[in-house]
């Protein structure tokens, strides 16, 4: 396979010696001489020339001693001007010109014959229907319960998004509770979503915390995308109605035991750039949280998981929660179910 | 005594297809099961003066029906049989509460009556008939398919077979039609969505760690290097048999499709992929085809075990089965996803075994574009320089051999694409494929079809070099499920292609995707770039191997607008679609 692949190229490269070979080599017919023999090579039949690589001994061909091109398609390209300029042009023989190209039109043949306005609705409706993508998606990667010591709790992390392939408006919410009613942190993001690459988005917009309170409001600037390796990854920035700055940055990583059967580790590190006592964020990373579920797709767009969670406290952020008589840090098992639509 | 034996076979025949009836869609006699091939009596639509007829319609597969829509009630719709030279009216009345339309799949006809709403005609309104008068000028196997929204894909699609004005090249005992299509119970507007929400939704036989174990696919390094540059060597196709069950003339594996045949005669397939999204690869165990025409074009006649047949593409093989025996024809889906058995026998009743799907291909750096590098060790020292004489090195943009910065989105090496969210590659080495086996044959131990091997029977009509040539990027990006034509998708404005009535340009088509896309011009043919000039395969849609680069020589002979785009249904969808313009020079601005 390698071996007959790279004569392909070497037959392109080598085209002024392997074209006057064409008369030589085998045409193509349909006449395959290799009919009914198992031949295990990635090209096709009429490539595997039996002669491929040897030197023509033939007596009457005034080029013997050429190196045979085991493409008959390849013999030509002698005659073109243009051979070596671009090495992956078919060689092909004709001399291409190079005419310019005609100025597009700007009428449309069909008004002629059936009137511009008969024909302007479905024009527009054309345009819209081959490229011209509004759509929506709601994913909740984490809808679960968690045992925890001291009181089990729930959580949530999802986000929406709602327009075309480039531009989209985006709600991200997450949070989380105690089974038995207090609400412990809950946020609502509305972003402008724009794509800037194959990969990224970049997103601005507002944050708006539920809790803990005091509430506070955020302008938001950041990314979210799909890093190298097929991570998943987002990050961002908040600036709040009082000044202050906190970063957050997560990913995580879809790895397919089977088919269905899929492990997602998931890692999330906070930050804030200065203390704020009321709402129990000390200055520098604030929070980590390391997780693991694992997750059957009933469907792709179901899948009840089990995981572990591993979330902790950094810094003066761990002081704040103990003097509040909280766990800084803990193991949580949880269960939920990954779902969208 | 024959009388009544063939009574008995007649009796037994109508009990199963009265079965057949009774679960749903009614098949012209020429699609039903038994067929006994193609007559000009029946129900095929002949003469000059032709009734077709849109409506909704339950169609049954597997035992489970759903919505399509449909052409006289049936799908696949009618057959239409004609004559080169004649000409013939077509009224086509829409009983949808939508705009409908129909495309008359390669055949040759003025603008106007092309069937593409917003580029040849308004479209046909709910409720109106619209008459379309196509004089014939050619002959063999074409279809034809709705132009609307995503109708085609619900089964709004029929056959063309026109019989040419002398004696038909192709001599055959008996000629069935196969219309091969994709069904499926989830409307094309939900799949469309799906896609562009998680862009491989459908594939389920991705890479997984269980294989890695099992030693299966490719090496963790592979995997790693892939996965750093964000490509799945899985994803052959986007719409899968998780979706798809695949239709011989509307009929299931379930449903076993037979053609009867008698032993020792010449019989014509006329196979045409009908498919919205899926390319297959046609085999019969056992039975040697031998190709005829190619886009209802005849071919030199060359005999192969399979083919690959893009969507939209119709091949004419013969076979001649010599046994008493039922014979599989079996069409699988390029990414081994699913398969769709239908039967070729001496008589009603046989079931021809329908072969266990084969395994899953795994893309190569080749279909990256890469040019043709193995890397299956994982690494560039793998590339023997050696072995390359006389190649320059220097000549070839983006091969980097410094794996670490190996370019597959390097902008140098098409500056015409426009980069952005939509191009998540670029082929740095197209190479011409056309001579080599199509996407997942590469190791089969039959012989198996390339276009190089197509040659024409007749000899191509225009003699002339090029005056020009153009090269259009076939562009995308899986993970967002975007589709596009040098990077802008049709609705972001795109210009027309312009061309001048009757000049002769080369046009290269280079595929900066990892999946194959049957690539189809209306109103003309071209000749495909391969092999010598003077009897070029002549087609009107082809499939261009992932990151490879097909060139063709067009003679921009008819006047009007034209659409151009990937048959892909959905990829059309999303944008790979573009207008070609032919006007007189004096016409232009």
């Amino acid at each position: 396979m390698i071996p007959v692949s790279i004569r392909l190229i070497a037959a392109l490269v080598l085209a002024p010696g392997a074209a006057q070979a064409q008369t030589a080599a085998p045409p193509t017919t349909a006449a395959d001489p290799h009919a009914g023999h198992a031949i295990p090579m990635a090209a096709s039949p009429p490539v595997v020339d039996p002669h491929a690589g040897h030197k023509m001994p033939a007596a009457p061909d005034p080029h013997a001693g050429h190196d045979m091109s085991p493409v008959p398609d390849a013999a030509v390209p002698a005659a073109d001007p243009h051979a070596g300029h671009n090495m992956v042009t078919p060689s092909t023989g004709e001399i291409i010109g190079t005419a310019p190209a005609p100025v597009p039109p700007t009428d449309h043949a069909a008004d002629a014959v059936w009137g511009a306005a008969a024909v302007a609705p479905s024009r527009a409706a054309l345009r819209r229907e081959h490229g011209g993508f509004t759509g929506s998606m709601i994913l909740f990667n984490i809808a679960e319960y968690q045992a925890r010591k001291g009181g089990d709790g729930y959580r949530w992390e999802g986000e929406g998004w709602f327009g075309g392939d480039i531009n989209r408006f985006v709600v991200k919410t997450e949070g989380e509770g105690d089974v038995r009613g207090s609400l412990e942190k809950a946020e609502v993001q509305a972003l402008y979503s724009r794509a800037i690459d194959p990969w990224w988005n970049l997103q601005a917009g507002i944050r708006y915390d539920v809790q803990p309170e005091p509430q506070r409001v955020y302008a938001t600037l950041g990314f979210e995308g799909l890093a190298p390796y097929w991570f998943k990854a987002a990050g961002a920035l908040f600036l709040s109605n009082k000044g202050e700055l906190l970063g957050r940055i997560e990913g995580f990583y879809d790895q397919r035991i089977t088919q269905r059967l899929i492990v997602q580790p998931r890692a999330e590190i906070d930050a804030s750039a200065q203390s704020i006592p009321e709402i129990g964020v000390g200055a520098g990373l604030t929070d980590i949280e390391i997780g693991l579920r694992l997750r059957y797709e009933i469907a792709r767009e179901f899948a009840p998981y089990i995981g572990v969670e591993w979330s902790a406290k950094l810094g003066k952020t761990a002081q704040f929660a103990r003097d509040a008589g909280e766990r800084a840090s803990g193991v949580n098992y949880v269960a939920g179910i990954r779902f969208w639509f | 005594m024959t009388f009544s034996t063939n009574r008995r076979d007649l009796l037994r025949g109508m009990s199963l297809v009265g079965a057949a009836a009774a679960l749903g869609t009614t098949f012209p006699a020429w699609a039903r099961s038994g067929s006994g091939g193609l007559t000009t009596g029946g129900d095929v639509l002949t003469g000059d003066d032709i009734k077709l007829r849109i409506g909704h319609a339950m169609h049954r597969v597997g035992g489970r029906s759903g919505h399509a829509i449909a052409i006289n009630g049936t799908v696949p719709g009618p057959l239409i049989r004609l004559k080169e030279g004649q000409n013939v009216r077509l009224s086509v009345t829409n009983t949808l509460e939508e705009d409908t339309s129909i495309h008359w799949h390669g055949l040759l006809l003025p603008f106007q009556y092309d069937g593409v709403p917003g580029v040849s005609f308004p479209g046909i309104k709910p409720g109106e008939t619209f008459v379309y008068e196509l004089p014939i000028r050619q002959s063999g196997t074409y279809w034809f398919h709705s132009h609307s929204g995503l109708q085609e894909a619900m089964g709004h699609f029929g056959s063309i077979v026109i019989d040419p004005a002398g004696t038909d090249p192709v001599a055959s005992d008996r000629e069935h039609v196969l219309v091969l299509s994709d069904w499926s119970f989830m409307h094309p507007h939900k799949i469309y969505t799906r896609l562009k929400q998680n862009g491989g939704n459908f594939n389920f036989q991705k890479q997984t760690l269980a294989g890695l174990l099992a030693g299966k696919g490719q090496s963790a390094a592979e995997r790693r290097m892939w996965g750093q540059m964000r490509m799945d060597p899985t994803d052959i196709s986007d719409a899968t048999g998780a979706i798809y069950t695949y239709l011989v003339n509307g009929h299931g594996p379930a449903e076993n499709w037979t053609g009867l045949f008698v032993p020792g005669e010449r019989v014509r397939l006329r196979i045409i992929n009908a498919s919205a999204m899926t390319n297959f690869n046609v085999r019969i165990p056992g039975l040697a085809m031998t190709v005829v025409a190619a886009d209802g074009n005849a071919v030199q006649p060359v005999e192969t075990d399979e083919f690959q047949i893009g969507v939209a593409e119709t091949y004419d093989v013969i076979v001649q089965p010599s046994e008493d025996r039922a014979y599989g024809f079996i069409a699988e889906g390029i990414d081994r996803s699913g398969l769709v058995r239908a039967t070729l026998a001496p008589r009603m009743g046989m079931i021809a075994p329908a072969p266990p799907l084969r395994a899953r291909p795994l893309l190569t750096m080749k279909d990256m574009g890469m040019g043709d590098m193995d890397m299956s060790g994982g690494a560039m020292g793998g590339m023997d320089h050696s072995k390359m004489p006389g190649m320059d090195h220097g000549a070839m943009p983006g091969m980097n051999h410094d794996m670490g910065s190996m370019k597959m989105l390097d902008p140098s090496v098409a500056p015409q694409v426009k980069m952005g969210p939509g191009v998540a590659m670029l082929s740095s080495m197209p190479m011409d494929r056309t001579a080599e086996r199509p996407t997942g044959l590469e190791n089969e131990p039959h012989r198996v079809l390339t276009y190089s091997q197509l040659r024409s029977l007749a000899p191509n009509p225009d003699p002339r070099d090029p005056s020009r040539e153009i090269d259009i990027h076939l562009t995308a990006n899986m993970e967002r499920y975007m589709w596009s034509f040098d990077g802008v998708k049709f609705s972001e404005g795109a210009e027309p292609l312009a061309f001048r009535h009757n000049e002769r340009v080369r046009v290269n088509l280079i595929n900066d995707t990892m999946m194959p896309h049957p690539i189809h011009l209306h109103g003309h043919f071209f000749e495909l770039v391969t092999g010598e000039k003077g009897h070029r395969p002549v087609k009107h849609t082809v499939n261009v191997l992932p990151g490879g680069k097909v060139s063709f020589d067009l003679t921009a002979d008819a006047l009007g607008d034209w659409a151009f785009h990937c048959h892909m249904m959905l990829h059309m969808h999303a944008g790979m679609f573009r207008v070609v313009t032919v006007r007189r020079d004096e016409d232009a601005a």
